[in-house]
């Protein structure tokens, strides 16, 4: 016996299908492979084509060559079948060839949950606010070809749309309830897999010159930063990322040497602050100069940069306390002051020539850290993010041909010139400043905040931050990089824009986006034992946690189960039709007697009230029929209600 | 110990005691509702979707799939909300021919505003009958059951399911309207036995009421060969349907139906099945018949009161 024939799919349930797979895999054409992107939007046209000309669907072997295909050319892109990257596409691409196979209503529910699937794939590359709008929009349209598939075609389009809006409202206190009480469990529960973490924007563990200049063209956001009490000034704020002692004659990389913590000698008030830092894939953490409180699962290295344990993969919060004014490493060790000494031997010979003059005039470190500076405050050097090409001695070239550069060759160029003078020197990668939300009071710390300058260590005063941007571009320091910065140059326009309506709208977004992250996507378990705590719940174990989830729950199912099923007592419609015909002959100075039926009301009209007695007459008939007869035809009593004078 | 499961059962069922000759309303006692297959796959894929947000750490993962299931409580409510309420009155069923299908009308009355649609009906194992009810709406359905036997056809058990709005659950009621439906026994193929002079004018003898020719009419199991219209079928070469030459005027004489006239050694349900054909037969070419069986009698007559009557007679004839 063969099985029971599947239920058909009826014709007009396939557009529904069409559009809850176009909602699902439109997002992911932003990152995926054009290819995938065509073959989706191929499949998707030639579905929709055999639909409108009613044709029939291909063939297995088809569509077993286009799985095998595809198969295939996911291989060859991303190396694996397997991963974030290569799963998404599998799910993109069998979504694809399922719309070429809806035969069935079980066809056509297994794409929907593919598409409910595909949902979640999309939170691996985004979870701003506009993609969990789209999300929600899509939702929606699944939703909905759920209910159209089980209502068919007496489902029309708009009420469907209503009806799965209503699912979904009711769907949300459940929602709310399990977000906050579901015991939350830090990931990842096994490896990740190698495509995890896409590459972000930021800094990186060498600088060459150009590196920052690249960086500062992006707005994105590095880091936000709430201070408890008053910030201190815009210009020490210095946020300390690698630190960079290796030169190469061109570029400076970070060169990780064990050594002693770093001794911190506090000169002024600390200042206490949270920082939220987006995901970079490195370690550093950014606090400020220089950290005296780290956050569990921190340390400092040597250099003074903050850094925790393992790489930042999320957005997280690290709070930490600062001295600003300080000095760090009075007693440094011979080795790293031997090391912050080299250079390599034979190129920029021009810079070094200089230095070993001015070696020669005057031996004091700190007057040749003066005269170095001096010599960036002088006219001829410019401020910019659109420097010449350097050669193959890039310091010799803008110190005395280019002499325009961003901060990562003014900080280069001064570090080989103290080395060459025999001061130990270094160059540091950070951000400088930020922006305060006038909103939420967050300060923003943006790409385009990024910076670099440099370090020398003196006798008595220890490693001491020397910015020789400060010296060509005061402004970068005083007002950010869009007022330090020559008109016309490539700025990011977020950056630029002045406009204060535009500055406000701006303003506005990110402190929405920050509370975004702050409270929706920061829900984790910490903020869940700190909710819990203040439920009243200090401690609360798994099983009370369970307990209250299940009460919460039930308590949310009886609502909506009252709210669905409850119906406010109403009138038969033909009575309220009735009703409503002796509302309008009370205008007449009609009024039945008491308990005078509407056949004997017609009958005592008759006599008394010949305008009126045709129209009540044919009332009571219709009213009769509706509301006795067997096919209770309210038409007929409406159209007579309509025409009572 | 044994009353208590049996008080249990009293109460479980208790709403099963309702007659179920007038009109009877789904509540939630007669409502069950469990997760479908598809519903069974959407919590799997729950369940998955689930670990990868723990995994990767999505926190709108999380959220996505709390407001799924949120969606599947919020549908098991809206299927349950699908049949709750509905009002099914039974009807009146045509009888029918044993080897026809019996059609059991059920009417179905919507008072809520909203429609109820993906209702799925099927008595016994008969075929299932789809259905939607508009928002305030009256609808009437039909519940087809195979008739196999003569005798009265009760209706079997009706089970009444539905997956709408989201297919994720199916929710069923065994609503129980007291139908039965006549079935007369199966029109048989045999000559008609000749009839005999009516009692008033018996002048003529045989094929009284053959005589004048009155048209034709498509061939019955039942009809005699001898008013087949041979001729025409001869002349027809596209072989349409066997002919049957109709004549007037046989209101004269009366034909009795009896299972006396009957071949000896048929079997007493074929016997039926004879007088049945013999009934329709005689009723289609205008005769006035009477019937004969076992403890009861039909004076002849014509027409069709009469005609139910016989039939309504052969099909509750006791078992000879």
């Amino acid at each position: 016996m063969n099985p029971p024939a599947p239920a058909a799919l009826d014709r007009g349930a396939l557009p529904w299908l069409f559009a809850t797979a176009l909602a699902t895999t439109l997002p992911h054409a932003e990152h995926q492979p054009v290819w995938l992107s065509a073959a989706t939007a191929g499949a998707l046209v030639l579905a929709a084509t055999l639909w409108w000309r009613g044709r029939r669907l291909p063939r297995g072997w088809f569509l077993a060559l286009a799985v095998v295909a595809g198969c295939a050319g996911i291989v060859v892109e991303f190396r694996t079948l397997f991963g974030r990257d290569a799963g998404v596409a599998m799910l993109v691409l069998f979504m694809a060839l399922k719309l070429l196979e809806l035969r069935s209503l079980r066809d056509a529910h297994v794409t929907v949950m593919l598409g409910y699937f595909l949902l979640l794939t999309h939170y691996f590359y985004s979870q701003s606010i506009p993609t969990g709008l789209w999300l929600l929009v899509s939702l929606l349209i699944a939703t909905a070809t759920l209910i159209r598939l089980h209502g068919g075609p007496a489902s029309p389009a708009l009420p469907t749309l209503r009806y799965a809006g209503l699912l979904l409202l009711q769907a949300a206190p459940f929602m709310l309830v399990l977000y906050l009480l579901f015991p939350r469990i830090a990931g990842p529960l096994w490896g990740l897999p190698q495509d995890a973490h896409s590459a972000r924007s930021g800094l990186s563990e060498q600088i060459a010159p150009g590196s920052i200049a690249n960086l500062v063209q992006s707005a994105d956001i590095a880091f936000r930063v709430r201070f408890e009490g008053v910030p201190p000034g815009r210009d020490k704020l210095y946020w300390r990322g690698p630190v960079l002692e290796n030169f190469d004659g061109a570029t400076w990389r970070r060169r990780p040497a064990p050594g002693p913590e770093p001794a911190i000698d506090r000169q002024g008030p600390t200042y206490r602050y949270e920082t939220t830092l987006e995901p970079h894939q490195q370690a550093w953490l950014l606090a400020l100069d220089a950290p005296t409180t780290l956050p569990a699962n921190a340390y400092l290295t040597p250099t003074l940069t903050a850094v925790s344990r393992e790489p930042v993969r999320q957005r997280q919060r690290y709070a930490f306390a600062s001295a600003v004014e300080h000095r760090f490493n009075l007693d440094e060790g011979r080795e790293t002051l031997r090391r912050n000494r080299l250079l390599p031997g034979e190129r920029n010979p021009r810079a070094r020539w200089l230095a070993a003059q001015w070696l020669a005039q005057d031996a004091d470190p700190e007057r040749l850290v003066g005269r170095a500076l001096a010599l960036f405050s002088g006219s001829e050097f410019a401020y910019t993010l659109q420097p010449p090409l350097l050669g193959e001695n890039p310091v010799d070239d803008f110190l005395f041909t280019a002499r325009r550069g961003f901060c990562e060759h003014y900080a280069s160029a001064f570090a080989v010139l103290m080395r060459a003078a025999g001061v130990p020197a270094r160059v540091v990668g950070g951000y400088q400043g930020g922006e305060p939300n006038p909103v939420d009071g967050y300060w923003v710390i943006r790409q385009s905040d990024a910076h670099a300058w440099a370090e020398v260590w003196l006798e008595k005063r220890g490693w001491v931050r020397v910015d020789p941007t400060a010296e060509v571009a005061p402004a970068r320091l005083e007002s950010g990089i869009a007022a330090a910065i020559p008109a016309g140059e490539p700025l990011p326009a977020l950056v630029q824009f002045d406009a204060d309506w535009l500055k406000g709208l701006r303003y506005r977004w990110e402190a929405a986006n920050n509370a975004w992250n702050q409270y929706v996507l920061g829900y984790n378990p910490e903020r869940q034992r700190e909710f819990l705590s203040r439920l009243g719940l200090p401690d609360a174990d798994w099983r009370s946690l369970v307990g209250l989830l299940a009460g919460a729950c039930g308590g949310v199912l009886l609502a909506v189960v009252a709210a669905t099923l409850y119906r406010r007592p109403r009138a038969d419609p033909a009575l309220r039709l009735w009703r409503r015909a002796l509302v309008r002959l009370k205008r007449r100075q009609v009024q039945p007697a008491p308990g005078e039926t509407p056949l004997a009301l017609a009958r005592r009209l008759a006599g008394q009230r010949p305008d009126l007695a045709p129209a009540v007459a044919a009332v009571a008939a219709a009213y009769c029929r509706a509301r006795y007869g067997p096919d209770g035809d309210l038409e007929t009593l409406r159209t007579a209600v309509a025409e009572l004078p | 110990m044994t009353v208590l499961p049996a008080a249990f059962k009293d109460w479980l069922f208790r709403w099963q005691k309702s007659d179920g000759s007038g009109p009877v309303v789904l509540t939630q006692r007669r409502i069950f509702i469990l997760p479908s297959r598809a519903g069974l796959l959407f919590a799997t894929a729950l369940a998955v979707m689930l670990l990868g947000a723990i995994n990767y750490t999505l926190a709108l993962g999380h959220a996505l799939v709390f407001l799924l299931a949120g969606l599947g409580m919020a549908g098991m409510v809206h299927t349950f909300r699908n049949l709750a309420g509905l009002c099914i009155a039974p009807g009146r069923p045509e009888a029918v021919f044993a080897g026809e299908t019996a059609h059991f009308p059920l009417h179905l009355v919507n008072d809520r505003p909203t429609p109820r649609l993906g209702l799925e009906f099927q008595a016994g194992d008969g075929a299932l009958v789809a259905c939607d009810v508009a928002a305030d709406g009256r609808r009437e359905i039909a519940l087809p059951v195979p008739a196999a036997r003569r005798g009265w056809l009760e209706l079997p058990r009706v089970r009444l399911s539905t997956r709408y709005p989201l297919g994720l659950f199916v929710a069923w009621s065994y609503p129980r309207p007291a139908l039965r439906c006549l079935v007369y026994p199966r029109p048989g193929e045999f000559p008609l036995p000749p009839a005999l002079p009516a009692a008033a004018s018996g002048e003529r003898q045989g094929d009284a009421g053959q005589e004048d020719f009155a048209g034709f009419r498509p061939h019955q199991p039942a009809d005699s060969p001898r008013h087949v219209a041979w001729k025409a079928v001869a002349r027809d070469p596209a072989g349409g349907p066997l002919l049957v030459k109709q004549f007037a005027g046989g209101a004269a004489s009366e034909l009795w139906l009896d299972r006396d006239l009957l071949p000896a050694g048929i079997d007493p349900e074929s016997g039926l099945s004879i007088l049945t054909g013999w009934v329709l037969a005689a009723e289609a070419a205008g005769l006035a018949y009477g019937l004969r069986l076992a403890g009861s009698e039909l004076a002849p007559a014509s027409g069709e009161g009469h005609r139910r009557r016989c039939l309504e007679a052969l099909a509750l004839a006791a078992a000879p």
